[in-house]
């Protein structure tokens, strides 16, 4: 069974990959991606991590609720792991 | 949009074409404003590349003629070897990098997976946190992907938005909208137009537009 994560909901503020209308939803991983370099330290020229990426395939009812076009949709995203929590 | 300035041609009389174009349109204004805070820096910092030597002016140029030589042609014979080839096609829907550069296609640094539509399945690609786009494999990207409208709505109603482009799914289809948050790039396999069975590759990739690689459009009918 594909593993499921939760966004983590937080806001913090800087360049920011995670697109805040994903932030406390749960999806499922589709993919592994590898490793890539940190971008919430890279966009500053600060010292980075090479971080976990991963697709993470998340149905239109579970990020628009009962307003969703087409519940079934699905919406694909790259999540970086450090904003990823088990759900 | 051969009409994107407001301009009707039923107001007659009370539309003026003073200050026009011969064929009724406005001249483009000027740049008289000031540079903006990027400019400026783009330009300090390219000065500053030239003025250290680690670049000149004739190796941006040529960088530029190259991203301007790019176009959704290199994309097309991508897909074409795929609808042809179907040990290609595996090999693409695995690594899409790799399959570019199987084909000598160059891409650069670029990280690309291809998605494939299908009759159950449409695929449908969009950055809604900026701009990214398959540039080194479909060229520059058509000015509505930049737009606000479309990044915020290809994700809220993605069918409303393929409707406007003239595709409208059966409610079976499942659209999948791929978001390009980071490192990946995406590229769309349309479903190969039936009737082309025999077709060469140079033949199919005459059918593959820049939109039905996309997603926003299908591709040309036989």
């Amino acid at each position: 069974m594909a593993e499921r994560v939760r966004v983590r909901a937080m806001m913090p503020p800087g360049h920011v990959r995670t697109p805040a209308y994903l932030r406390g939803r749960i999806g499922v991983i589709e993919r592994e991606l590898g490793r890539f370099a940190d971008p919430e330290r890279r966009a500053y020229s600060l010292p980075f991590d090479q971080r976990r990426l991963v697709r993470v395939r998340f149905t239109m009812a579970e990020i628009w609720g009962p307003d969703a076009e087409a519940p079934n949709d699905t919406l694909d995203a790259e999540i970086f792991e450090h904003w990823l929590e088990p759900a | 949009m051969p009409h994107d300035h407001p301009h009707s041609h039923d107001e007659g009389a009370v539309h003026s074409h003073e200050g026009m174009s011969p064929s009724g349109h406005p001249y483009r204004a000027d740049n008289d404003t000031p540079l903006t805070y990027w400019q400026v820096m783009e330009i300090a910092i390219r000065e500053l590349l030239i003025e250290k030597g680690h670049t000149d002016a004739a190796e941006i140029t040529r960088q530029i003629d190259r991203m301007d030589a790019r176009s959704p042609a290199d994309g097309a014979r991508l897909v074409a070897r795929a609808w042809h080839d179907p040990a290609f096609r595996e090999r693409l829907l695995a690594d899409g990098s790799a399959a570019c550069r199987e084909m000598d296609l160059d891409i650069g640094p670029m990280h690309l997976i291809a998605v494939e539509n299908s009759e159950a399945v449409h695929n449908l690609v969009v950055c809604t946190l900026c701009s990214c786009y398959p540039r080194n494999l479909l060229g520059l990207p058509p000015d509505w992907y930049k737009t606000r409208a479309y990044r915020s709505r290809a994700v809220r109603e993605p069918r409303a938005v393929l409707r406007e482009f003239g595709v409208d799914l059966p409610g079976d289809t499942t659209v999948r909208v791929h978001d390009s948050t980071a490192d990946m790039r995406y590229v769309v396999i349309p479903a190969r137009p039936r009737g082309t069975e025999g077709w060469s590759e140079t033949e199919l990739a005459a059918l593959v537009t820049r939109d039905s690689m996309i997603g926003t459009g299908l591709p040309r009918q036989p």
